[in-house]
């Protein structure tokens, strides 16, 4: 195409009436005449079906300012990449404009063909004429007459661009992470192992997490423990892991490559340097309370029926393997905080480490990555109040039947019904108690337990015999690895009766749970007498999960479970670059899948630190000093952190690393002092009145 | 409606008793009255009501169903912002009205015919029960205690009055509570009992008799274990069927109750020492004066 040849319909850009408006005009006078390459893509038939291309380019040539219009097959090709690059050189182009898909997708690599024929990669805009127009268009006329349009309106815009210099900043290659279940664990050695240094955080007294809690894992049915345990011992032995349990994050400041985190050491009470976890004063206390690391769960011992198992002292260690195996005083039931006398935990503690007056102590830690990995809760007690889950002693949920299938559990691996220690003859597990069930709040699949049930009717199989296991399901969702085979094994060799459908009411009638359910295969109406009930209670995000985000600045999805960017590209990355999440947090998630995607949240971490800096984005915005009346209304509104208010000249100033140039403190401004590089007001008004 | 500045504002409500309240559950508006005046709660009867409709509407004609509690409610609108109704089943129909008309638009356009249907719209519809626990609060019922009942309890809300609860917007619908809440507040002991919300076989009792007996069986068996001295209702059917069928359920199931049982505003009336009488105490079929006079209750 002829390309120099151009018939002007529109007046010059010289006479548009908001051109000398803006308070830039000596930038406007550095700006070189504009001589613009526009390169309209066909994206195979993605755009070229609904788009007449050729006219696109034939309208757009006879814009002033464009020198060259041309249309290509791929221009995100080589050969179409090169075409630009040959172009700027031929026809001493210094703008270029690409009608093509969105620019989240190639913006940079055509700013980068851009930076290779000589220009600042910046005077490179997308003209998106696929997602925003093709894509969501049928009629061809209206869809073209469209992309010309939106073209037009870039045309504008890179009228008024700048070059634009990034800056670079040095990467710390140390790594924080938070949660010390799997999921974190798993990160954690992998990008020690690596070499690089890893804090890991813990809010409880120990790591390990709910995969501490299990006892046997599907679908080889291997014990958690002894799966699990070298792990464990292997974050406290390895050099490169700093352990700081009992600690949670207070605050995260900075950004990708140099986060400042400060982590309060909550006072355990115990000084862990000194204290060797021999647990005497664990058994010597004379405090029983419920242990959360049980969940709760308190079986009755009909042998010592004031000695139920499952209790704990108000200093304890959670479980035999516990890293750091120190002891941990609970406060708010120890006898000597709450009523000022006791102290058998120090007159028993042969090595002296009980500390009363120990207290909170706030370090701060420099990291160029986090990874979050704060794992889930179950459904807390009561929401189904028909299930008495929470009011029966006999209808526990799936964690606390795990309890007593570990082999270091309260009942040391045997089953035991919680109000009389008798072993249970008909078991009733309950699938989706809460799951897709959108009254309840949670329209999401927890995922986990069709698997974790089938394990469980399986495991209490193999230790009572003449047991008989029911279970009300509305799908067996078993895909996965052995998984299908493992669920067929439960029903067919084991004898796990299933029942396809809801159970409406659960009530306690003599010593027996009345289990009132549809058979809905049969159309039945069903009434079991059950010893005991389990509850699948579904999968939620960790408590504590929003506000932790907004510590974070990361997003939180529709859930309430952190948010990646992207969810089927992006899986690991949240929307904060240099955050990463793994495992439970992210969605309910088995432990295969979540030693996985730790592995990528490292992989994504070590491939962060194989920089030695980082370059940040030119696009962050200023403030006009002339115009800033020092509201702070923008500090507010910026989510990252970016502004600060100048005392001494009471106006707002940019942090530019910081800035992620997000424009909510254009938005923000009611003074108009806040501009946004290259996406300035001027530009945009332009960019309105080129297709009005 | 505004009141002197400092007091709050006086309850007042556009007061629909519905048929049942006006023949078999007499007692249940004499109450109702008694207590409303006892708490100066204002009820205004709606004029010139008509049927809501109950089982027969929507059972027959959508449109029926809907038009009837709407005339309601339109006229409820002239004298109050809000309407209390006493039976589950008006409660159900009105609000299920209500939601028909906001997401039918079908609905919406034949009723608009022939009626300004955005008045339905306005009212806010609530049942006795939520205004006392809500608007009342349990402390001043508390505050109003005047004698100790000293009795067992198992408050029965039946199926329909929280359930579904997209419609009725009332408490835990599976496991509802409030009930328990405002009589224990009264001085009674209210007991945790399985049956609180399962069928009393409602309208079947005239149609399939035989199966309303089985099902209220069932529901007395377990108060019974539960070891109640009676059964509080919110609901006139459930009070028919539960206190009536005690005699045929000792005839043809063999089975002997005799569980007293009594609308909660008759417990309410009478642990605020109202007289009997305006109570509508004894007109039930299943005697309760042997209970009230072993109770020492005047």
């Amino acid at each position: 195409m002829s390309a120099d040849a151009k018939t002007r319909k529109k007046p010059p850009a010289d006479a548009h009436q908001h051109a000398p408006n803006d308070s830039g005009i000596t930038a406007s006078d550095r700006r070189p005449t504009p001589r613009v390459g526009v390169f309209v893509c066909h994206c195979g038939i993605n755009i070229a079906k609904t788009v007449d291309v050729k006219r696109v380019s034939e309208e757009i040539a006879k814009e002033p300012g464009v020198v060259i219009a041309e249309d290509y097959q791929y221009m995100c090709s080589v050969p179409g990449q090169q075409m630009i690059v040959d172009a700027v050189s031929q026809h001493n182009l210094n703008r270029i404009i690409v009608a093509a898909c969105s620019p989240k997708m190639h913006e940079p690599t055509f700013r980068r063909a851009v930076g290779k024929a000589g220009l600042n990669p910046y005077l490179c805009e997308i003209s998106n004429i696929r997602e925003h127009c093709s894509w969501v268009h049928e009629d061809r006329e209206q869809a073209t007459e469209k992309a010309i349009d939106i073209t037009r309106t870039i045309l504008e815009k890179i009228r008024g661009d700048d070059s634009l210099d990034t800056t670079s900043t040095p990467v710390t290659k140390r790594a924080l992470v938070i949660g010390g279940g799997i999921a974190g664990i798993q990160a954690a050695l992998d990008i020690a192992g690596s070499g690089y240094e890893v804090i890991l955080v813990e809010r409880e007294s120990s790591i390990g997490g709910h995969m501490a809690q299990l006892g046997e894992t599907f679908p080889t049915l291997d014990c958690a423990s002894c799966i699990f345990t070298p792990k464990i011992v292997e974050v406290a032995q390895n050099e490169n892991i700093k352990l700081l349990a009992y600690s949670e994050v207070e605050s995260v400041s900075g950004f990708v490559g140099q986060f400042e985190v400060k982590i309060r050491r909550k006072a355990r009470s115990v000084d862990e340097t000194v204290c060797t976890g021999c647990g005497i004063c664990t058994e010597k206390c004379p405090t029983r309370v419920a242990d959360e690391f049980n969940r709760g769960l308190v079986v009755h011992n009909p042998d010592k029926p004031r000695k139920p198992f499952g209790k704990r002292g108000a200093i304890y260690i959670p479980f035999a393997q516990a890293q750091p195996k120190v002891a941990t005083i609970d406060r708010e039931n120890c006898r000597y905080y709450q009523a000022g006398k006791c102290k058998v935990c120090e007159k028993v503690c042969g090595p002296k480490a009980i500390r009363f007056d120990q207290k909170d102590e706030i370090v701060t830690e420099k990291v160029g990555a986090i990874v979050i990995a704060t794992g889930y809760e179950t459904l807390p007690r009561g929401v189904y109040g028909e299930y008495g889950y929470g009011k029966y002693e006999n209808v526990i949920d799936g964690l606390q039947l795990e309890r007593m299938l570990s082999a270091a559990g309260p009942t040391a691996g045997d089953i035991r019904r919680p109000s009389d220690g008798k072993v249970p003859k008909e078991v009733v597990w309950i699938q989706c108690v809460g799951s897709r069930d959108e009254s309840k709040g949670i329209p999401y699949c927890s995922k986990i337990c069709c698997m974790y049930t089938a394990k469980q009717t399986r495991l209490y199989k193999h230790r009572v015999h003449d047991g008989q296991a029911y279970v009300f399901y509305m799908d067996i969702r078993a895909g996965g690895k052995r998984y299908e085979e493992f669920v067929k094994h439960a029903q067919v060799d084991e004898g796990t009766v299933y029942l396809r459908g809801r159970v409406s009411k659960i009530y306690e009638r003599g010593d027996k749970l009345i289990v009132m359910g549809m058979d809905t295969l049969s159309g039945s109406q069903i009434e079991i007498p059950a010893d005991m009930v389990v509850l699948a209670t579904a999968i939620v995000p960790q408590h504590g999960t929003e506000e932790f985000a907004r510590k974070l600045r990361v997003g939180i999805g529709e859930n309430g479970f952190i948010a990646e960017a992207h969810v089927k590209l992006k899986p690991v990355e949240t929307s904060t670059a240099g955050i990463f999440i793994a495992g439970a947090i992210q969605a309910p998630k088995d432990i295969p899948d979540t030693v996985a995607q730790a592995g990528c949240a490292a992989s994504k971490v070590l491939n962060l630190f194989s920089n030695d800096t980082l370059t940040s984005e030119p696009i962050v915005a200023s403030v006009d000093e002339e115009l800033c009346s020092g509201c702070g209304l923008c500090i507010g509104a910026c989510a990252y952190d970016a502004r600060k208010m100048d005392e001494k000249k009471h106006i707002v100033v940019v942090e530019d690393v910081l800035c992620q140039g997000c424009g909510a403190c254009r938005a923000a401004c009611p003074s108009s002092a806040c501009e946004l590089k290259n996406f300035r007001t001027e530009q945009f008004i332009n960019m309105v009145d080129a297709i009005t | 409606m505004e009141t002197t500045a400092g007091s709050k504002k006086a309850l007042k409500f556009a007061y629909y008793p519905g048929c049942s309240l006006h023949a078999t559950a007499v007692d249940y508006n004499e109450s109702t009255l008694a207590v409303a005046e006892a708490l100066g709660i204002d009820l205004v009867e709606v004029p010139d009501w008509s049927c809501c409709g109950s089982t027969p509407a929507h059972c027959t004609d959508e449109l029926l169903a809907a038009a009837l509690p709407a005339k309601n409610m339109i006229a409820a609108g002239t004298v109050a912002d809000e309407m209390l109704v006493c039976c589950s089943a008006c409660f159900s129909r009105l609000k299920f009205a209500q939601k028909h008309i906001e997401e039918k638009e079908n609905i919406r356009t034949k009723l608009s015919k022939i009626m300004p249907v955005e008045q339905a719209q306005s009212i806010k519809v609530r049942h006795l029960l939520d205004v006392l626990v809500q608007d009342i609060g349990v402390e001043k019922i508390a505050e109003l205690k005047q004698q100790d009942l000293g009795l067992k309890v198992a408050c029965y809300y039946g199926c329909l009055l929280t359930r579904p609860p997209k419609v009725t917007e009332l408490d835990d619908a599976e496991d509802p509570c409030f009930m328990d809440d405002l009589l224990t507040a009264a001085g009674m002991e209210t007991v945790p009992w399985p049956y609180k919300t399962e069928c009393c076989g409602a309208s079947f009792s005239l149609t399939r008799t035989e199966i309303v007996l089985r099902l209220v069986a069932d529901i007395l068996q377990m108060a019974k274990e539960a070891e109640v001295d009676c059964i509080s209702v919110a609901c006139p059917l459930c009070h028919a069927n539960l206190d009536m069928r005690q005699s045929d359920i000792k005839k043809k199931l063999g089975l002997k109750y005799d569980i007293p049982i009594f609308y909660f505003t008759q417990l309410l009336g009478m642990a605020f020492g109202l007289e009997q009488g305006k109570l509508g105490i004894g007109r039930s079929l299943v005697d309760c004066k042997e209970l009230l006079a072993a109770k020492g209750i005047k």
